[in-house]
């Protein structure tokens, strides 16, 4: 089976003024269809250059980007457009979904830049599906403003799985919630890494890194470490712990 | 392109920010009412002036007499009393192409009917005088060629006459008394109103000129002779015909006499209007390019603002046309609305000012379909440069603004 990401010898510098930045700095990396990987970092170490670069947002200044075998380094703005359109679900930090706008519109955005037209009926299908998935069928016409701030993420997870894409990718994806819904968070894409979705998120906490299956370390603009993870910790199971915790505090209180 | 999902995306902006929506559009609301309202003004100030020289009749030629010059003191035009009924009926009968002439005097009179009376113009024309001035009669008849050669004592009045000489009963068959004569009166003219220079036209009594000369007047020569020709093509032709008809009358003397035609009046009075609709027209016009500069700046802040919103729609894969492509469909739905709004608006002021001013109004379709149309020019023009800069963005760095 060919590797759904090919990173060949990828090199990212920046020039700010006189002063030469190298952000990534030979990155060979293959990820295989249904992973799910973690890549870490502190801050400055080139993890999101290289996640820029992933997502086909920025071009590497070296080296050779294979996305789902096709070579992203000659391709123009508007055709870096289509993939990230087609073959990429992007999942921010900060949601990033646009106000005053209904969550099953906000899924349907993809669909509108799709270079193949889809009819509305079928937008507005394939959309409350993907809101299905995420468990938020019944939010489809409530604002961002009327949702929790684990509902917008997977308001968000829905519209970067609407167009079927081959990998989802996140930044950061609970850098913004409370450890309780970043636990349901990371369920929701262990459950979609389940039914096959390959996923790669960045992050720079431990214990979420801990739920996906690979884990990435990034220093220097370099991979440092590349390991499985072991004892992965499962949504589930943390959800359980996190509820004994708080049944135990609330017992504690009470007495 | 992807025009229906584009419209679909750039309504969806718009209801957005109803509110700003609507102020934006404002500016072109007021410019395109502006124009409309205005231009509909001047259109109906210009359409009234024509009519009023329409009422003067058509095709008409005027001689006036020159100015007169005793002992070296020069009098101005009309001064002279050189227009004779001779060179009426020579007109009449040398030159081709006309229809009707009409020798006329004119000459202020108190004037007697019923126990009242009334001070009046009374002014001697010959029958062919209302086809001149394309003018009808309400009741009665003209008086004919038998009466003029006659020095009949016979008159047709206005409406002004016969309101306030005769305040019961049809005018027609009874008896008007002017210089003491009594004059019978065989119909009375149909209104029609003031003149642009203010006078009342109905305020007349017309008998024919020969008696208004030796009974009235009491004097030889006339006030001016009306001349109808055939056809407007005819009448520079016909103009100068009759200047060398009068001028081989009067031998080698200066001439003494004046040929006018109404189309130059008529010139100069529609030019007037045009000036003033075309004024108003610019002074709209401006505040319509003002409002257009309102959407540029609003769509220049909405890009500014919504930079993370076109960083989402980039990455998730919007290429730059969509991005511009929406900008300038919202752009060009603003203006499109305020320009259907403003059209209504400025419909509805020209109505108000017909109404309540009662100034001649005339909304033109022309007006309508092309401050339409302008406004929605104005949306692409003030439209493409926020589009453009928003569609040149740079995903990373959009998404990344706060």
């Amino acid at each position: 089976m060919k590797p759904v990401v090919l990173l060949e010898d990828i090199y990212k510098t920046y020039t700010n003024g006189e002063v030469q930045v190298h952000a990534v700095r030979g990155v060979t990396l293959q990820i295989e269809s249904g992973e799910f990987v973690a890549i870490m970092g502190s801050s400055g170490s080139g993890k999101s250059t290289l996640m820029n670069i992933l997502g086909c947002l920025d071009r590497p200044t070296k080296g050779r980007y294979l996305l789902d075998q096709v070579d992203t380094s000659g391709l123009e703005r508007n055709e870096r457009a289509d993939l990230r359109n087609q073959k990429l679900g992007f999942v921010f930090q900060g949601f990033n979904l646009l106000a005053r706008t209904t969550a099953v519109e906000n899924v349907e955005l993809p669909m509108l830049y799709s270079p193949i037209r889809v009819p509305p009926a079928e937008m507005r299908e394939r959309a409350m599906k993907a809101l299905d998935i995420v468990g938020l069928a019944d939010r489809a016409d409530h604002l961002p403003n009327q949702l929790s701030g684990g509902q917008q993420q997977r308001v968000a997870i829905a519209r970067a799985l609407v167009n079927h894409p081959q990998i989802l990718l996140a930044d950061e994806p609970t850098g913004n919630l409370d450890s309780r819904t970043s636990v349901e968070v990371m369920g929701v894409f262990q459950r979609l890494n389940d039914q096959g979705i390959t996923i790669v998120m960045v992050t720079h906490e431990l214990d979420i890194a801990h739920y996906c299956k690979r884990n990435l370390i990034v220093r220097d603009g370099k991979v440092v470490r590349d390991e499985a993870v072991r004892d992965r910790s499962i949504s589930a199971v943390e959800m359980e712990k996190l509820r004994n915790a708080e049944a135990a505090a609330k017992l504690i209180h009470s007495a | 392109m992807r025009i229906t999902a584009t419209s679909i995306i750039a309504l969806r902006a718009l209801r957005r920010n109803k509110l700003r929506s609507i102020l934006t559009a404002l500016g072109i609301i007021i410019g395109v009412a502006a124009v409309i309202a205005m231009v509909s003004i001047g259109n109906g100030a210009k359409s009234s002036v024509e009519s009023q020289i329409a009422s003067l009749g058509q095709n008409v030629i005027t001689v006036f007499p020159g100015s007169s010059n005793m002992g070296g003191m020069r009098g101005g035009w009309g001064s002279s009393s050189s227009l004779t009924i001779e060179d009426a009926q020579a007109i009449e009968r040398e030159v081709m192409g006309v229809v009707a002439v009409s020798g006329e005097v004119r000459d202020r009179q108190q004037v007697l009917a019923n126990g009242l009376n009334w001070n009046t113009t009374v002014m001697g024309e010959s029958p062919g005088y209302l086809s001149i001035r394309a003018w009808e009669l309400e009741t009665g008849t003209m008086f004919t060629e038998a009466d003029e050669r006659s020095t009949a004592k016979v008159a047709i009045i206005g409406r002004t006459v016969a309101n306030n000489l005769y305040t019961d009963g049809d005018p027609v068959g009874q008896t008007i008394r002017i210089r003491n004569l009594p004059f019978k009166i065989l119909g009375v003219l149909k209104p029609k109103g003031f003149n642009f220079f203010g006078s009342d036209q109905d305020d007349v009594v017309i008998v024919p000129t020969t008696s208004a000369m030796r009974r009235v007047a009491r004097r030889t020569n006339l006030s001016s002779i009306l001349i109808q020709a055939q056809s407007p093509d005819a009448m520079p032709r016909i103009q100068q015909e009759i200047t060398d008809l009068l001028q081989q009358r009067r031998g080698g003397r200066e001439p003494d006499f004046n040929v006018r035609n109404q189309m130059e009046l008529a010139e100069a009075a529609t030019a007037t209007s045009k000036t003033m609709t075309a004024l108003l027209g610019a002074i709209a016009g401006i505040s319509l390019i003002v409002g257009g500069i309102g959407i540029m700046n609003i769509m220049l802040v909405s890009v500014t603002e919504r930079t993370r919103e076109i960083g989402i729609r980039l990455a998730i894969g919007a290429h730059d046309r969509d991005v511009r492509l929406q900008f300038l469909i919202e752009a060009m739905i603003l203006s499109l609305l305020g320009g259907v709004l403003g059209v209504l608006l400025g419909i509805g002021a020209s109505e108000l000012v017909s109404v309540q001013l009662g100034w001649p109004v005339l909304v033109s379709t022309m007006s309508v379909v092309l401050a339409v149309s302008v406004s929605a020019f104005i949306g692409v023009v003030f439209g493409f440069y926020p589009a453009h800069k928003a569609s040149q963005l740079d995903p990373i760095d959009a998404l990344r603004f706060e």
